[in-house]
């Protein structure tokens, strides 16, 4: 997979979050994930079509999912509900956007599909195309949340 | 700005409906109606005096494109200021807002400062 499609979702990530959230986001070392569980509670997963196939998944662990969501909103979340399904499902919209947007100033034009949802403990994220799976490591005073980005060979 | 003014925020996700609302209630604007898709936001200006659009993208059943487009086509509503708001911000899709006849665009993620600038232009 070419590493350069990479860094843009690190920096959109961290634009959509500070603007639309207000929280300051730390990455942390990329790393080759190797089986299907999701790191978090709560994943946004998002097909990429172009000059590769690919996907991007967001999984929130459920402290920082909340945290995110009661700053957006400007009022307390205290459980995993449609509300922060589709709050998550928003966040992975605007943060494959973003990517894109970054990515065409490279060259490299992608279209996106509406995201869907998975929540609950130990779910599964399946990637629609094989390649290896890039994950992301992201840290926040709330808590932690991954990015996976996985484009065909 | 006229804050008075009757709005239809039309967009697929109630999250970003609810932040839309948050931060036009902020700006004084109370006369607020959701449609999540453009379809239903279609109804929406058959039954109701509309002052102002604004509309998400990429939305199932009929996009915002769309919407934009029979919005223009329909000389009842073809002078209604409407604003994009949208994550599609691919060079592409502005030419095609524009060339479809939206009033302004704003990208995702935006500021507060930004829904309102757009809103002053739009409204002067």
């Amino acid at each position: 997979m070419d590493v350069l499609l990479i860094n843009p979702f690190i920096n959109a990530t961290l634009n959509v979050l500070e603007t639309m959230a207000f929280i300051t986001v730390t990455p942390g070392k990329p790393y080759v994930k190797k089986d299907n569980l999701a790191v978090g509670d709560v994943t946004g997963i998002l097909g990429l079509t172009g000059i590769a196939n690919g996907t991007i998944a967001v999984t929130f662990e459920k402290k920082c999912i909340l945290t995110i969501v009661s700053n957006m909103f400007g009022e307390a979340m205290e459980t995993l509900n449609d509300e922060i399904s589709d709050a998550v499902g928003e966040l992975t919209n605007m943060i494959s956007g973003q990517a894109r947007r970054e990515l065409e100033q490279m060259g490299k034009v992608f279209k996106a599909a509406i995201p869907s949802v998975v929540t609950g403990k130990n779910h599964s994220i399946r990637h629609y195309s094989e390649g290896p799976k890039i994950a992301i490591p992201f840290n926040t005073d709330g808590g932690n949340f991954t990015i996976e980005v996985c484009f065909e060979r | 700005m006229d804050t008075s003014i009757k709005i239809l925020i039309v967009d697929d996700f109630a999250t970003m409906r609810r932040i839309l609302k948050n931060i036009l209630k902020q700006l004084g604007f109370k006369n607020l109606v959701e449609a999540d898709d453009g379809t239903t936001a279609w109804e929406v200006l058959e039954n109701q005096a509309i002052d102002l659009i604004i509309s998400d993208w990429n939305m199932p059943k009929m996009t915002g494109l769309e919407l934009l487009k029979k919005v223009r086509a329909d000389s009842r509503y073809a002078r209604k200021p409407f604003l994009m708001v949208t994550a599609e911000a691919q060079k592409q899709n502005v030419i095609e807002a524009v060339q479809a006849g939206v009033s302004n665009y704003v990208v995702k993620p935006f500021t507060a400062e930004a829904i309102s600038d757009k809103l002053e232009k739009i409204l002067r």
